[in-house]
């Protein structure tokens, strides 16, 4: 087998040693919003699971999902939610081959971070 | 079987015999999932809060119930895919990793039927 040296070989990048850098912090970011979105969906089923069980029950988590630690949790997914959406766009830009210039890259980024902000804003204002 | 090359075997389909399957499935859910989050998402935020007997007005309407179905069943289908890549790249302990995969699997088919369970609960019967 050609995979002798498995688990002796470096590993790459190595996380201690690479200077972070644009690139690489939005690559991590859209993995922790994208698992941190699974709390959201788990909050939204459970509202809903509420509004189907009854007005008594809807009540109780329809007011902890609005309480100051609720909204300030809302407040995070629906920013993480908005990152992971646009930056999933650039994402799906990069499987069809296009946008790898290391400038466009760059640029890309930061417009998926100026977007997350102000896509965050709008949907609270629609809301 | 034995008599299959090194290169037959990894051709085509894989060492998992799964191909492209997993990866243009995330891709598939993803670009579904673009206009269904923002179809749901915003008047389950305008539903969040206010009288019960509104959220159960909102998903009787037919177009909001089939978005809600739709954006739980195909949201829980790419976080299962997500969350199953995530785990396969850093639990590295056997047991560990068996274990959470196949919890990942079960949250994320029991969560999303539980959801579209409900949508259709309030959808048929108030």
């Amino acid at each position: 087998m050609a995979d002798v040296n498995r688990g002796k070989r470096p590993l790459s990048p190595h996380l201690q040693i690479y200077r972070p850098q644009l690139t690489s912090v939005l690559s991590i970011f859209h993995r922790m919003t994208g698992v941190g979105l699974a709390l959201g969906a788990v909050l939204v089923v459970w509202w809903l699971i509420a509004a189907a069980t009854g007005p008594e029950y809807f009540a109780t988590v329809d007011g902890l999902l609005t309480s100051w630690v609720g909204l300030l949790v809302l407040l995070g997914m629906t920013w993480a939610l908005a990152y992971h959406l646009l930056n999933g766009i650039r994402h799906l830009f990069w499987d069809m081959g296009y946008g790898f210039e290391m400038e466009t890259v760059e640029r890309s980024g930061i417009a998926v971070v100026i977007g997350s902000g102000v896509l965050s804003v709008l949907l609270w204002l629609a809301a | 079987m034995t008599y299959r090359t090194p290169r037959a075997r990894v051709s085509g389909l894989g060492s998992a015999g799964q191909g492209t399957h997993h990866w243009w499935l995330q891709r598939i859910s993803a670009l579904a999932l673009l206009p269904l989050a923002v179809l749901f998402i915003v008047p389950f935020a305008r539903a969040l809060g206010g009288e019960h007997s509104g959220v159960l007005a909102l998903y009787a309407h037919p177009f909001h119930a089939i978005v809600a179905v739709l954006f739980i069943a195909v949201a829980f289908r790419h976080l299962a895919l997500g969350l199953q890549v995530v785990i396969e790249d850093y639990v590295h302990a056997k047991a560990w990793r068996t274990g959470l995969l196949v919890g990942n699997t079960m949250f994320c088919i029991a969560f999303g039927l539980a959801g579209v369970f409900a949508v259709l609960k309030i959808a048929f019967a108030g």
